[in-house]
């Protein structure tokens, strides 16, 4: 019942994750596989904050699209290599995070997820009439380009390892997050804000830097996404794409560290598999019941359940808390 | 971590047995010929090609025999919704992974933008039977595309040249606001002035709105003679409707510059009654059109739209096609396409030129009334047959794929 125990149990999992994920794309088609990656950075990403800081953002979207569309206007214009073009996206991604975060930190709960939502939608409308998106038909074709001006990601076997390593680093930066002096700072936050506050902490300052972490790695998520696809579109900056991450954190477990990957590879794997065929019209049906029984019966999500039961049953430490 | 390995050995053996699977050699690709019918099916445009467009290619593939050069033909369908991102990831998905040679259906001109990216460089047939921009043969036409139905060129020179022409002169017009109205609206706008009109004004709903009233009343406060309706599908009817409401059609002449038979069908005569429009296929043109109707109105129960038709038709064709080519290789299909003159009871005096535009007849037709209708898919009278040469735009120089 050790931390190191847990954190020792997280790193082999991790590893062991790493392999599977490398040989993946011989048995999956890797494009599937890529988008599973860019929605599980994006899901993590999300639940670093309402996970460890308990705050529910409602306008995700606006940084997952503003990624996608500075890296795809600066592939398509500037003719960018992949990684700096997805870097960019990254930092610009990062700076809105900043602007709606100073705006949104000062208040609390649900005064929060509307600010946030509010600010969403400032961006939807801008992404809608500004000209360089192309409005409702979305932004295409963006050139994957050449990482590091060498290797051609047109290959998507090129572009599957290339994802990979950016969803590995995006999810070691959370890791580490959490797992620094910074995120015990921010859980206890999480439990208890007024005791933070009287023990001297700038709990805004820390929601903030929480906010622009979890906003920057959103972008990069969204930037991968836009080469994955080759498009950009207004799906990412629209307000069901803020609540499929919710949904997607939610389902896989709030705040549990692998939570969110599973989320994002149920909520992928079921869209995936009902978009063809007669079952297409009932998509959301099918997500909203899953949610509603989600609610209903294990409120911890998949990987939040999963650690309650062993840790009931074997006093083991799960996949990490 | 001896589990680990064990894993990953399995998944090693298991994926060099898939990646040794498929191999290419002239005929037909690992032995059968796939169409993915791509359309919005539960959406505003579902009831223009949707579910029925698959029903039309798989009634193609039946009367074809169900097989080419001896090999099975599969049908596959995906809903779109609308959205290029779903609609680009299914084709890429389709063309990559799970061995489609042609996609057909294709309906919103933003999704069809997005698949024909895709289709090109996977060099696949692209059917499009339900779209209607313009761009698709001009603006990024591509050695793939075979637009088979209708375009928005053919749309203006039809329903809005003899508008201006009787001296109707300014226009309104209430746009879809995606590439497909942008084109049309662009398109219209240029014949307009071309023939002394003047637009006075445009409003740009987005796809799918439901409530247009603040868009009619921009249109009433224009003073327009005519308010052009650029959109399409359930968008068409809600806007028609709306203005009605309003009492726009007292005040302006309502063009729908866009109507498929199904949205015809869906609103009431009183309200378009007596409206002038073109349309690609009406199925009560001759005995040919009518039998090949009956028999999807007994599959469907829905009035055959020009959608429909033109994914047969095209169906039809490509099949065609590949049985002279002698394989499913999308380049060689698509030569031997261009070759052969497509011939059926949709495709009169029909051609496909080397950029892909499907020259055919496109008829002028007026809504009957009421009193007129002797059966619920009684809707047109046909008033005058467009060549397809003058309907269709001219062809470009870059655009010319052999």
């Amino acid at each position: 019942m050790t931390s190191s125990a847990s954190v020792h149990n997280i790193r082999n999992l991790g590893i062991a994750l790493i392999l599977v994920g490398l040989v993946a794309p011989l048995v999956v088609y890797p494009v599937f596989l890529m988008k599973f990656l860019c929605f599980a950075l994006f899901a993590c990403a999300f639940n670093l904050m309402l996970g460890f800081v308990g705050m529910l953002s409602f306008g995700h979207a606006a940084f997952l699209s503003t990624g996608g569309y500075v890296t795809g206007y600066l592939m398509t214009q500037v003719g960018l290599s992949t990684e700096l073009g997805v870097l960019a996206g990254t930092i610009v991604a990062g700076v809105l995070g900043f602007i709606f975060g100073k705006l949104s930190v000062k208040r609390e709960g649900i005064y929060f997820a509307m600010v946030t939502l509010a600010l969403a939608q400032l961006v939807f409308f801008f992404y809608l009439q500004a000209p360089f998106t192309g409005g409702e038909d979305g932004m295409q074709p963006i050139p994957r380009g050449e990482l590091f001006g060498l290797i051609d990601m047109k290959d998507n076997f090129n572009m599957y390892y290339f994802v990979l390593a950016v969803f590995v680093i995006g999810f070691s930066i959370i890791y580490r997050t959490i797992h620094s002096p910074f995120g015990q700072v921010l859980k206890a936050i999480r439990e208890n804000e007024p005791r933070a506050v009287s023990l001297g902490y700038n709990v805004r300052d820390y929601k903030l830097m929480a906010f622009v972490i979890s906003a920057t790695l959103a972008g990069m998520a969204g930037a991968t996404k836009a080469l994955v696809f080759e498009l950009e579109s207004l799906t990412d900056a629209h307000w069901h794409m803020s609540g499929e991450v919710v949904l997607m954190t939610l389902l896989g477990g709030m705040g549990t560290i692998f939570g969110p990957v599973v989320g994002a590879a149920i909520v992928v794997a079921i869209t995936t598999i009902f978009s063809g065929g007669q079952m297409g019209n009932y998509i959301h049906i099918i997500m909203g019941v899953i949610f509603v029984i989600c609610v209903l019966s294990f409120r911890r999500g998949v990987v939040g359940e999963f650690n309650h039961f062993m840790q009931k049953n074997f006093t083991a430490s799960g996949l990490g808390k | 971590m001896k589990q680990v390995i064990k894993t990953l050995a399995a998944a090693v053996t298991l994926g060099s047995a898939l990646m040794a699977a498929p191999s290419m050699a002239g005929g037909i690709s690992d032995d059968k010929v796939r169409i993915g019918v791509l359309a919005d099916m539960g959406g505003p445009y579902g009831d223009l090609c949707g579910r029925n467009c698959v029903a039309a290619v798989e009634m193609a593939v039946e009367d074809f025999g169900g097989k080419v050069l001896g090999k099975k033909i599969d049908v596959l369908s995906a809903d779109d919704q609308n959205k290029p991102d779903f609609g680009s990831a299914k084709a890429r998905e389709w063309l990559e992974s799970e061995g489609v040679d042609a996609i057909n259906g294709l309906v919103a001109s933003s999704v069809v933008g997005a698949v024909s990216q895709v289709t090109r460089s996977n060099e696949k047939p692209t059917l499009i039977s339900g779209a209607g921009s313009n761009t698709f043969t001009t603006k990024t036409c591509s050695p793939f595309n075979a637009h088979w139905s209708y375009d928005v060129v053919a749309l203006a020179n039809g329903t809005v040249k003899p508008l201006v022409d009787s001296g109707k002169k300014k226009w309104f017009f209430i746009t879809a606001d995606y590439s497909f109205g942008h084109a049309l609206e662009k398109v219209a706008t240029g014949v307009i002035e071309s023939n002394g009109g003047k637009v006075v004004g445009a409003a740009r709903a987005p796809l799918g709105t439901n409530d247009y009233s603040s868009f009619v009343l921009q249109a009433m406060s224009s003073g327009a003679d005519v308010v052009a309706l650029a959109n399409a599908g359930k968008d068409f009817v809600n806007s028609l409707k709306g203005a009605v409401e309003f009492g726009l059609s007292e005040q302006a002449t309502l063009a729908g510059l866009l109507v498929f038979a199904s949205d015809t069908k869906a609103i009431d005569p009183s309200i378009i009654g007596n409206m002038r429009l073109t349309t690609g296929f009406y199925w009560d043109r001759d005995d040919q059109s009518r039998e090949w109707a009956k028999r999807f109105v007994d599959r469907t129960g829905a009035v055959p739209t020009m959608a429909h038709a033109g994914a047969y038709s095209s169906t039809m064709h490509y099949l065609n096609a590949v049985k002279e080519a002698g394989t499913d290789e999308g380049k060689a299909v698509m030569s031997k396409m261009k070759e052969l003159k497509p011939n059926d009871f949709f495709a009169r005096n029909a051609t496909l030129r080397s950029d892909g535009r499907m020259v055919h007849d496109m008829y002028q037709v007026r809504v009957k009334t009421d009193s007129e209708r002797k059966n619920d898919h009684d809707l047109y009278e046909i008033e005058k047959v467009i060549p397809g040469d003058q309907a269709f735009g001219a062809q470009l120089p870059e655009c010319d794929f052999k």
